[in-house]
Parts: C-alpha cells; structure tokens; sequence
C-alpha cells in the first residue's frame, strides 16, 4: 500500500509553514516601497492600505457573521417538524 | 457550409435519448463525443442569424452567433465536456440522459435569437435539471427539487407574460437590448433574474444544489445562473438596479458560506457571490466593466466547476461532505487536495489563477467610474472569498482535524476532468490574452501591472494571516451542525403555516356553507319528496270518501299509500292512475 502523506501531522512543520507565511506577509510589505503606485482613489496613497483593509474585512467578516448565527442558525431538522 | 449542420442545442437533445441503448465503453465514447462534434459546429459557423425557421409567421432564431454568445457557447460545451467525463461512470442514465439534454438546453437559450425558441429552451432547462437535483433519490432531494422546479416555474412564468407583453408592444419576437423601461421589460428581468439567482431571488439555488449528486451538481453549478447572466449582459447592460442587487449579492452570501457546515453549500454561496461581482459589471455597463462580467461567467463556470467536482470526489469516496464529518483527507486524496486548491486560488483571485484576470475587470471598472463605495464592497468581499472559498473549503475538507477516514482519490475519468478544469485555471492565469481575445468588445486592459499584484496580494495574505490568527485563538465561530435561515424560509416555514391558515380558516368556511347548504337542500328535498305523496293521498283520500271508506279502514289506506309513495315501492300503474284520476277529479271539478 502505498504510504500516505502525513507531513502537517508533525507540529515542526506547521511552525515552519507559519514562518514562511509571516515571512511572504512582511515581503509583501515591503515590496510595496520598489513598485509604481497606481492609487485607485485617494485612500490608496497610503501604504499598505490593501493589507490593513484585507485583515479588518476578514475580521469584521467573522465577527458579524457570528451575530448572524445567533439570528439564523437552527438545528438540522428545523424544516421536518 | 451551415445548412447541413444540425443547430447544438438539437445536437444535444437528440444526441441525449440514445444513450439508454448503449452499453460499456461505446456508451462512454458516445456521450464524450457530443460536445466534440458540438465544438465542431461552433468553430465551423458564421457570425449573423442563422438556422432561421418560419413558424406561425412568427421568425424562429435558434443560432444568433455573434462574439457575445459564441463565448458562452464555447464555455458550456467546454463544460459539458468535463461534466460528462467526470460523471462518465455513474451507472444511471436518468442522470445522463437529463445532463445532456440540460446543456443542450442551455445552449439554445444561449444561441436564441428569439422570445420563442429562448423560452422553449428555458423550460427544458428547468425540467431537465429538475432531475439533476432528484437524481439523489432521497427524500430531502426531492422535496428540494420540487420546490426548485416550483420557483422556476413561477420564473417562467413571468418570463412569458413578459414575452407576451413584449411581442404585443414591439410586434417581433427577436429580441436584444431592452432596458428595464416598461411592465414588460420589467416582468422579462424578474425571470431572467430569478435564474441569476439574484437576491432575493436566489433562496432556490443553495436549497437545490447541494441536495445533489456528487457528479450532478457540477451541471448544475455551470448552466442556469450563467446562462441568466448571459441573457442580462445581452438584454440589460448598464442598468442601474443591477449594481446595487450584485453589491448586495457579493456581501451577503459570504456571512452564509462563513457558516455554513456543508462543503456544497458553502460553494452555493459562494457562488451567489461570484454572480453578484459579474452582476455588479453588466450593471456599470461600460465596455470593460461587461468585458470583465463574460470573462469572469467563462473563469468562473471552471473553477466553480473543478470546486463542485472536488466536492462531489470528497463525497463519492466517504460518503460524507460536512466540515464536522470530513477533514485530514490530503493525507490520502493528494491529487483532488491539490486540484481543489488551485480552484480555491482561482475563485480568490491569486495572481497566476484565472479569476486574477477577470474579476480585476470588473474592480478596474468601478474605480473608472469613481464608485467609490461600490469598489469598497468589491474588495471586501475579494478578501471574503479568500476567506471561505479559498481557505476554509481547501482548510476543513483536506486538513483541519483528522477525521479518520482514509479515502482514496477518484476514479480516473474524474481526477482527469478535475486535472483538466485545474490546467485550464492556471493556463487562463499566466496567458490571459487568449481568453480576452474571445471577449465581446476590444480588451485595453493589463492586469498584471507591479501595484495590481502587489495590493491584490496584500488584500489575500492579511485576509489569510485573519484567519490563521481567529483558528489559532479560538475565535472562529466552530464547525456546527446545523442549518441557515435565508429566505426560502418564506415559502417553506410561512408557506407551511399559510396552508395551516388556508386550512383552518378557508375550510371552516367550507364546512358552513356545506351544512347551510346541505340544511336547505334536506329541507327542499324532503319538502318535494313528500309533496307528491301529500297530493296523491288528498285525491285518494277523496276518493275513498265517496267511495265509502271510514274508520279503521280508510286509516290503513293512507298509511299504506303515504309508505308507498315514500319508499318509492308503488307500482308505476298506480303513480299513473293517481295522476291521471287526479287530472280527472280536476276535470270533473272545473
């Protein structure tokens, strides 16, 4: 049988894809500073502004979306009874 | 060159009823052969109107080929293709019989040039799909595809009395740009609408599609919503509401496909969101902002296609497809793990994927208009899709905790079809201009300039390190099971407790004018029953009294008169003879 993949299972290497990921985050960052801006409106003169936005809509994303469930979510037979 | 070529949509149709009759590999190459030779057709005509049939002087238009529609064309048949290969083996022709005649459908309402032939197709094409969704045989997927093929029913439904309105006003069936202006184009848009799945029409589309099966939801996924954007591209570009109804449509569904437990439905919303980014485009109308709604329907019916297919992988081999019932599955399924990332990429706009080069459009279009706030939603739900599309289907279905179970990767026919779908995600990334060259009007537009990559990349990455952060701490509202109110709770719960109102209410109603009813009709009945019966013995009675009868006598009489009359047991002569001496005593009186 052919062996399977098991390479998350080890913790070292979730870290080391974790250091990678923070890594490419701090790159990103950076490389902002060696391109030509091209600003679509005027907020986008600010650097980093696509991160800071990215991260609060994730956030913000996730905190509304548990109020939702609080309004919306029901068992899975809601709709036999 | 075109009259001995048989229009796609009949090639299909036809094609479809023959597959029942055979049997092991010449039934496969047979089906894989129908899109092949439709491709063929399509490469082969000319652009204008053709296939052109008189019919109850009415003109019938089943081929307008022009560059709007040959792109669909070419799409659906590229992805009947795939969903016949991945579906190649599934041993029900039900299922095989209604895909093919499904896609074939969608091709005709895609080529029609005409209200007529268009609404015919649109028809077969909710009925044909109808079975798609049953082809499960459970009890949770027939309710569901009885209340799809209800909604669209109704859909059709004001798509006719559009038609009907239109033609009336117009006196042409043909059809093109229309214009939300009058009762009738406004009646067309809710139809076409309503298979858009544009909130808050589009309750029917998660409630159906994940009900299933795991190779019928990859049609499913591709044909009716896109073809509905087609028609809208086609009949109501630049119209203002649909900016608003894609803004709404990309910010909604999100919070749902956060939720949501069941991969599939996950995908259903985030397929509403998909829709509402090309709504968003033919709503801002320009050149580009349309350029970029076709080129994302064409990226997107891929990658939403090889996303369903990874689905459907993960539930033909465990069986199962909840957040809470799956993950750890990279471990043995590697390849659709791998193919079901590069979709995710693609739905998450990465640069190097293909939604990188068409959803870009129709963002670029929006800051060429100065849309300010629209652009804001835009982006925010780019890194939502990130979000649930590309991270949590990918995260909860192959990693997240191990669940156990050990699957293998699919049969050959559907890891080549998600291998294919997967290529053709990454091809249409790197080398866009193909792609642009098919597009409706001239593409002057770059999308990988240094800014565009760069800030869309900062957008995904810091949407990414949000959830790594939200997982890490314990944040991230947990897998549950459970389902989401949306608003087919109207027709479902409301539509429940309204036939508990009807039935109370109306057949109380009912019930009384039955008994009033039934009272004065008794009351009549017997009046008349027992008036012959009341005459005859005044006559006899009479009779019998010149005759001599009294006493005991005439009381027997009239009693067994009275019962006779009654129980109907007196012989006909002596009706007779009571009628007539009765006619007699009258003569004899007057």
């Amino acid at each position: 049988m052919k062996k399977e993949l098991s390479i998350f299972d080890n913790p070292k290497n979730v870290k080391k894809l974790l250091i990678i990921f923070y890594c490419s985050l701090v790159i990103l960052l950076i490389a902002e500073f060696f391109i030509h801006p091209h600003p679509a409106f005027f907020f986008e003169h600010v650097k980093g502004f696509s991160a800071v936005y990215g991260f609060f809509s994730c956030v913000m994303l996730i905190f509304l979306a548990k109020i939702l469930r609080l309004i919306v979510m029901k068992k899975e037979n809601y709709y036999d009874k | 060159m075109t009259s001995n070529m048989i229009p796609p949509a009949i090639i299909f149709i036809l094609a479809a009823f023959l597959i029942p009759f055979l049997k092991g590999k010449t039934k496969s190459i047979y089906m894989l052969l129908i899109p092949v030779a439709t491709f063929y057709v399509l490469v082969n005509i000319p652009y204008g109107n053709i296939w052109t049939y008189e019919f109850w002087g009415y003109n019938l238009i089943l081929g307008r080929i022009d560059k709007l529609s040959m792109i669909f064309g070419y799409i659906f048949t590229i992805m009947a293709f795939l969903g016949i290969l991945f579906a190649l083996k599934v041993k029900d022709d039900l299922q095989h019989v209604s895909a093919i005649v499904y896609a074939g459908a969608t091709l005709g309402v895609v080529l029609a040039g005409d209200f007529l032939s268009l609404y015919l197709f649109w028809e077969i094409m909710a009925v044909s799909s109808t079975f798609l969704i049953i082809a499960s045989r459970t009890r949770a997927s027939r309710e569901a595809g009885f209340r799809y093929i209800l909604v669209h029913l109704i859909g059709g439904l004001f798509l006719l009395a559009g038609i009907v309105l239109y033609t009336q006003k117009t006196g042409t069936i043909a059809f093109d740009y229309i214009g939300l202006t009058g009762i009738e184009s406004y009646l067309i848009f809710i139809g076409i609408a309503l298979n858009a799945a544009a909130i808050p029409l589009h309750a029917w589309l998660p409630d159906a599609y994940p009900n299933g099966t795991p190779t019928s939801t990859v049609f499913l996924s591709a044909f009716t919503t896109k073809s509905a954007v087609y028609l809208l591209i086609r009949t109501f570009p630049g119209a203002d509401l649909l900016i608003w109804i894609g803004a709404f449509m990309v910010f909604v569904p999100i919070f749902y496909a956060v939720l949501e437990n069941d991969i599939r439905r996950v995908l259903a919303y985030s397929l509403l969101n998909q829709i509402g980014f090309m709504l968003v485009g033919i709503g801002i109308g320009t050149q580009l902002a349309l350029n970029g709604a076709v080129a994302h329907a064409f990226c997107h019916i891929l990658y939403k296609g090889l996303l369903f297919m990874a689905a459907g992988s993960v539930l033909q081999m465990t069986g199962k497809i909840k957040c809470t019932e799956i993950g750890g599955l990279y471990k043995t399924m590697p390849l659709t793990c791998l193919f079901c990332i590069v979709g995710a990429a693609s739905i998450s706009a990465f640069p190097l994927f293909s939604g990188f080069v068409s959803k870009s459009m129709i963002v670029t279009a929006t800051v060429n208009e100065k849309m300010v706030f629209v652009y804001l939603i835009l982006q925010f739900a780019s890194a939502g899709v990130f979000h649930h599309a590309g991270i949590k289907v990918p995260f909860f279905t192959f990693f997240g905790h191990d669940s156990g179970i050990r699957a293998k990767d699919p049969s050959w026919n559907m890891t080549l079809a998600m291998g294919i779908a997967a290529f053709a995600c990454i091809f249409i990334g790197v080398f866009p201009q193909p792609l642009y060259n098919l597009l409706p009007f001239i593409v002057d537009y770059v999308p990988y300039t240094g800014a565009h990559v760069v800030g869309q990349l900062q957008l995904l990455m810091f949407g990414a390190l949000a959830f790594a952060l939200l997982i890490l701490s314990g944040y991230y509202p947990p897998e549950i099971k459970s389902i989401n109110l949306d608003v087919d709770w109207s027709y479902r719960k409301l539509g429940r407790g309204a036939y508990i109102v009807m039935d109370r209410g109306l057949n109380l109603i009912n019930r009384v004018s039955e008994s009033v009813l039934m009272g004065v009709v008794k009351g009549v009945v017997s009046f008349f029953k027992s008036a012959a019966a009341k005459i005859a013995l005044f006559v006899s009675v009479n009779i019998w009294l010149l005759l001599g009868y009294r006493g005991k006598r005439l009381e027997i009489k009239k009693n067994r008169l009275y019962n006779d009359i009654l129980e109907g047991t007196l012989p006909i002569g002596i009706g007779a003879a009571v009628a007539i001496s009765f006619i007699l005593l009258m003569f004899i009186l007057t």
